[in-house]
């Protein structure tokens, strides 16, 4: 490939390769001082190419190659070619990542504990996360939370927030704007910016912490909490995640170890402030 | 890299050393034999991240026997009040057959020959047990593939995603060869559940067919590999294997195919074959080598025109000039339809 980057994050490294330099100038300025991958190999690679030849200089579209892809992804324009980088790690995740089990949620962590919330798109776990991220908590992940089976650990995943739409305002309210990708309009799912986490969670990104509490994020609603039992809460983790099936045995035993030593609650909150409060609430009462 | 240095860690794991690891990794990865390499190179020194690599790969392979093996007991209980024989065929068989072949072996669809009369009845229980047409009824594609090919439209089940493909022979009826289907059937060895798989020379006279006569050398470098360790068992479990298989792809009238197979086997994998007449490479063979290895180290195709041109051949070896003619029109000219 003519153009390439190499990012670690958490215990995962990418290699990207690009046919056009621009989208790995914006990937090298979001994932700026992320570490290389100290071995120089990776766990993924991921192609950012033209469809068809020409297609390189004549309205250039990006599609979106690596070990996994998806047969029907359709390609984006290059000046969304920071998006189909993301796109290509998450994709390498959702369908190449059998080390670790693997669920569609947002992790933080303090005092060595580990929060995780779950919940379908548009929850607002990543918005969440983020603003927790910005308030005393260490961000441990907003997308991919990587559940190392034998040991029953989570692993810290800080890839770059894509924060979508009515959460971009609420972020750039609270973070630096050089912590910021371009905005990014008018892509499938609406406007997208995506935001570099903090100092803390890039340096401590090799640190794992133990699970202590699973919470079921709802935006939109008046605030209401709900105890979540065990069978539903095996449910909707298998549910988000994208291996589970595959790890077989392993997995199933090492999710029933998350569930049974860990409360779930299903919240519902009117806007991320509140939601920043109740989260505070059950993380006090839980250490007490 | 490109994928030589694929095909010489699966040959001979010992002479990997420091390589380009990642580059290994997207080929085996585009090429969908992770899962062999990781068992061949289990207990070689490698970095710590390839080697959890291989680790994961070695477990998915795990699970994808598992989940062969079941959907052919799906299968093998959705057509079970037919009585008629049901074979197993390719990466399922050799899960089955538990031949060495499997080891790291993923599988994709379920791929079975029945007898061509049965073929109404098997696709009626199928349909009745949760399968179901991929393309539309009456259609092209569904009229071609019951006039000229050699198997049924494929199907997908319900429930699981899986597709099932339905073979009646091994060619389409459109190529020049013509395989003897009742020779396949009548020699074909019954497993302990009642399934059957084809013949030890078969499997391989299938594979070569499968290879060169009707693809276009897509998984030629897997397809290679499966044949390699397939030769290498069935020649040391029987002294007189050799001599059927030359027998066979005769039959079948396959000679030339299974020939090339052998040689380009023990070209890449240095598969011992027999000694008497065995023909040196020649510059056709190198040919297909080249596109077989055409794969580089970010795990993208390369040989582009070569690419192109055994995509022509695998079409013109599947029906006459005239016909293929008419088809690729078809093709072309009709509007994109989703399955």
């Amino acid at each position: 490939m003519r153009h390439r980057l190499d990012i670690q994050i958490g215990p995962v490294a990418f290699r990207i390769g690009s046919a056009w330099k621009a989208p790995l100038d914006a990937l090298e300025h979001l994932y700026a001082s992320y570490p290389a991958p100290e071995d120089g190999l990776a766990d993924f690679t991921v192609r950012l190419e033209p469809e068809r030849p020409w297609r390189r200089f004549i309205r250039p579209s990006v599609a979106i190659k690596g070990d996994y892809v998806l047969a029907d992804a359709a390609p984006v324009s290059l000046a969304h070619g920071l998006l189909a980088a993301e796109m290509g790690m998450n994709l390498q995740m959702a369908l190449g990542q059998k080390r670790y089990l693997l669920l569609h949620a947002a992790t933080v962590e303090k005092d060595g504990r580990a929060l995780i919330m779950t919940g379908e798109s548009g929850a607002g776990k990543s918005t969440l996360a983020a603003l927790l991220g910005e308030r005393g908590w260490r961000l441990m992940g907003d997308e991919f939370a990587l559940l190392d089976m034998a040991s029953g650990r989570l692993l810290p995943f800080p890839r770059a927030v894509s924060l979508k739409n009515k959460a971009i305002a609420v972020m750039e309210a609270e973070v630096a704007a050089n912590r910021f990708g371009p905005r990014l309009d008018g892509t499938p799912k609406g406007a997208i910016r995506h935001m570099r986490p903090n100092a803390d969670a890039i340096a401590r990104m090799g640190e794992g912490a133990t699970p202590a509490l699973i919470l079921f994020p709802r935006f939109g609603e008046a605030e209401a909490v709900r105890g979540v039992g065990a069978a539903e809460v095996f449910m909707r983790l298998t549910q988000a995640s994208t291996n589970y099936v595959a790890l077989g045995r392993e997995g199933f035993d090492a999710l029933n170890r998350l569930i049974a030593a860990n409360p779930a609650l299903a919240i519902d909150y009117p806007d991320t402030d509140s939601a920043v409060g109740m989260v505070e609430d059950f993380w006090r009462a839980r250490a007490a | 890299m490109n994928a030589r240095l694929l095909v010489r860690a699966l040959r001979d794991p010992a002479s990997v050393g420091d390589c380009d690891w990642s580059g290994l990794i997207s080929a085996a990865r585009a090429e969908q034999i992770i899962g062999s390499l990781a068992f061949r190179m289990e207990g070689q020194p490698v970095p710590a991240r390839i080697e959890a690599i291989f680790e994961a790969a070695r477990r998915d392979a795990a699970y994808s026997r598992t989940q062969a093996l079941w959907e052919a007991e799906m299968a093998r209980r959705a057509l079970a009040p037919l009585g008629v024989p049901v074979v197993l065929m390719k990466g399922t068989a050799f899960h089955a057959a538990d031949y060495d072949a499997r080891i790291g072996r993923s599988v994709g669809d379920l791929d079975i020959m029945v007898p061509r009369a049965s073929l109404d009845a098997v696709e009626a229980a199928l349909l009745d047990a949760g399968w179901e047409r991929m393309k539309e009824a009456e259609g092209y594609d569904d009229v071609y593939y019951r006039r000229w090919m050699h198997e049924l439209p494929p199907l997908i089940h319900r429930t699981r995603d899986r597709m099932i493909d339905v073979h009646h022979t091994i060619l389409p009826l459109t190529a020049r060869p013509t395989p003897d289907a009742e020779a396949l059937l009548a020699d074909s060895v019954a497993l302990e559940n009642g399934l059957r798989i084809l013949a030890p020379a078969d499997i391989i006279v299938h594979a070569a067919a499968h290879l060169f006569a009707d693809g276009d050398l897509a998984g030629g470098l897997r397809n290679l590999w499966d044949i390699d360790r397939l030769l290498r068992e069935f020649a040391a479990a029987d002294p007189d294997f050799w001599g059927k298989l030359r027998a066979r792809a005769r039959l079948h009238q396959l000679d030339h195919d299974v020939a090339r197979a052998l040689r380009l086997a023990r070209r890449l994998y240095a598969t011992p074959l027999e000694k008497r007449g065995s023909r040196s490479f020649s510059l056709t063979d190198r040919l297909f080598e080249a596109r077989i290895l055409a794969r580089n180290g970010w795990g993208q195709e390369r040989r582009k025109l070569l690419r192109f041109a055994f995509y022509v051949r695998s079409h013109w070896l599947r029906m006459p000039p005239l016909m293929l003619a008419r088809h690729l029109w078809t093709k072309a000219t009709r509007k994109p339809a989703r399955s």
